[in-house]
């Protein structure tokens, strides 16, 4: 069942066409990944759902209708970057924000969530990056939201606040909410999302769950062998390849067939790497250029 | 020096493209000069000779016939408000010649305008056919500083609020915060009565601390309720923080809200007469400052201490600051928006 449907939704700036007429709908309890370049309309369109921006046109209906006081009351919000106000304690910050919803959680569980423990008496502007993320998630948990949108919530987090969120992540999608995920990371919406939208120049160019996608745009396996060890044999290999800096990227459609022809050119393969195709690779492939943090 | 020609260049780019506050860099002292230039084309006096007389006509001739130069000279219509002006050192010296040939006139004591333009006059009379009736103006002599405090609190209530709400707002708009507060079931109408709240009981504690210590230390002129004061302050305050949300409604750049902000108070401070009084000003100026808050509410505050005036009495100025609060209050939320345009 549809806990968010968006339907023909158009976004016009004086100069740009953000969003040109997109439509999806999200299942209540799965993990959405909207994936997406710089410029792609992915957070206007998130923007729009969230009621924070107007559409030219277009509707979002929420629980089959319009997203009103009832949507606010019942979705959290991160947003890729949110100041917070100057000598409010972290706190301070949570129980502001916990009166403004009918039904907040208790301030101590989102304490313990979000783990919050060893900052809640120092003033939110002062807090690290990662610190700050975990407020902010808590912020987004405080009225213990069906619907949760997070928009790019690991942009500049160190590798160890990354997993700790992925994990935060994962226990708020084993409760049953609905998370709504935008991320430059293709590691994180394959390990986090249940379903991806990839869009760019405003309009989704491909649909689905991981593995189908990857199934679907892809039969092929990279083989990537240090450069050194077959420079003196490129011009005998039948298949495509890519040098990339000190690596050769051999597009396989055969694994077996190309491992023989390797071998019979006597390649030294004590280097090679057989890689299925992954998110960043299909990404690349759709957009034709590299996401950027 | 390539290092400080790449950071000069860079600021004086950064500078010049962000148009508004360009424009406003430019603007605003050209406004301000232009202003003052109209307002004090012509350097007035000092000393002021107040005239109670029928008309301009009957003034000009007095003037002739005492011949006293290089002094400011003002039609009274109303006595008893000019005598009061004599009090507050407003006017140096107060003649009435509405019962010629015999010229009454009045000065404070404790003036020293008023001994000076005295000391003329009796000895303009000598040569003329006058009687002269003199009127000393008993009481307590007004000090310039009893005269100035109300207009000190008043400016320093102006820029709390004008600043400390508008500013605030602005740059809760620039931030982010505002669009995280949308995104919560809160609406416009709570958050900015939240903020009038919050900011009008700030400014009636710090106003009155400030009141208070002046009291205490200055001996400072109360000769009204203190009620009436505080009905003063809370509208005047109303009607100051209702204009820096109107400024704040829709800007997102902080640079550009401080020169509007600045272009806001600055006139008032100069032009609502709270150094010195505006008598005698061209009369475009003086109808200027009409329409400014701060102008009702030094007014009023002058009024309520300085001649113990009750509600009634001050009731203009109150309903021009009521009137400048719901014409702000109910614009605002019609063009107020949360987030960047």
């Amino acid at each position: 069942m549809a806990i968010i449907e968006v339907q023909n939704l158009i976004k016009k700036f004086p100069k740009t066409t953000a969003v040109n007429d997109v439509s999806f709908s999200i299942a209540s309890g799965s993990c959405f990944g909207l994936l997406g370049p710089n410029g792609a309309g992915k957070s206007t369109t998130i923007e729009i759902m969230e009621g924070i921006i107007k559409p030219t046109s277009g509707s979002v209906l929420y629980k089959g209708e319009p997203t009103g006081k009832k949507f606010r009351q019942e979705a959290g919000v991160q947003f890729q970057s949110t100041a917070l106000m100057d000598f409010i304690t972290t706190r301070e910050i949570l129980v502001l924000f916990s009166r403004l919803y009918p039904k907040p959680l208790p301030i101590e569980e989102l304490v313990q969530l979000c783990q919050l423990g060893e900052f809640l008496d120092q003033y939110a502007t002062k807090l690290s990056g990662g610190q700050k993320q975990r407020l902010l998630l808590a912020l987004a948990l405080v009225n213990d939201p069906e619907i949760l949108f997070l928009d790019e919530p690991t942009t500049g987090l160190d590798p160890q606040s990354r997993r700790n969120f992925w994990a935060l992540i994962e226990s708020i999608k084993a409760q049953g909410k609905t998370v709504i995920l935008t991320t430059h990371y293709m590691d994180e919406a394959e390990l986090l999302c249940d379903y991806l939208m990839i869009m760019d120049h405003g309009k989704i160019i491909a649909e689905g769950k991981p593995r189908d996608l990857l199934e679907q745009h892809f039969s092929d396996r990279c083989l990537r062998i240090n450069k050194s060890a077959i420079e003196a044999h490129l011009s005998k290999i039948q298949e495509p390849y890519e040098i990339n800096g000190d690596t050769v990227e051999i597009t396989s459609q055969n694994l077996s067939a190309s491992l023989t022809a390797l071998m019979a050119m006597e390649v030294e393969i004590e280097s090679l790497q057989v890689s299925p195709r992954n998110l960043e690779d299909l990404f690349i492939k759709l957009t034709g250029r590299k996401l950027r943090a | 020096m390539k290092n400080f020609l790449a950071i000069f260049m860079a600021r004086n780019k950064e500078f010049y493209r962000d148009k508004a506050s360009l424009s406003w860099a430019i603007i605003f002292p050209v406004l301000i000069i232009t202003l003052f230039a109209f307002s004090f084309a012509e350097d007035k006096p000092q000393y002021k000779i107040g005239v109670h007389v029928a008309d301009v006509e009957a003034m000009d001739a007095l003037q002739q016939q005492l011949d006293i130069k290089y002094v400011q000279w003002i039609q009274q219509d109303n006595l008893p408000k000019a005598i009061n002006k004599i009090k507050h050192h407003q006017l140096d010296l107060l003649i009435s010649s509405t019962q010629s040939p015999s010229l009454r006139y009045w000065v404070n004591a404790s003036s020293p305008g008023g001994y000076f333009l005295e000391q003329t006059l009796l000895d303009k009379s000598l040569a003329l056919p006058l009687t002269l009736h003199k009127e000393l103006v008993n009481g307590r002599a007004v000090r310039y500083l009893d005269w100035v405090i109300p207009g000190i609190l008043a400016m320093n209530m102006m820029f709390g609020c004008l600043f400390g709400v508008g500013y605030v707002i602005v740059n809760y708009r620039q931030n982010g915060v505002l669009k995280r507060l949308k995104a919560t079931p809160l609406n416009a109408f709570e958050f900015l009565t939240a903020q009038i709240c919050s900011r009008l009981i700030i400014s009636l504690i710090t106003t009155s601390a400030i009141f208070i210590g002046a009291n205490y230390f200055f001996d400072t002129l109360m000769l009204g309720s203190y009620l009436n004061l505080l009905i003063v302050a809370a509208l005047g305050a109303i009607s100051l923080i209702s204009i820096g949300l109107i400024s704040a409604c829709r800007t997102s750049s902080t640079e550009l809200s401080n020169g509007i902000l600045n272009i806001i108070s600055l006139p008032m401070m100069f032009l609502s007469g709270v150094w010195f009084s505006l008598e005698g000003a061209h009369p475009h100026l003086q109808l200027l400052a009409q329409w400014l808050p701060l102008t009702h509410i030094v007014d009023a505050a002058r009024a309520v201490m300085l001649d113990g005036a009750s509600l009634g009495e001050i009731a203009p100025h109150l309903w021009a600051l009521l009137g400048i609060s719901a014409l702000s209050l109910t614009l605002t939320p019609m063009i107020f928006r949360w987030d960047k345009p």
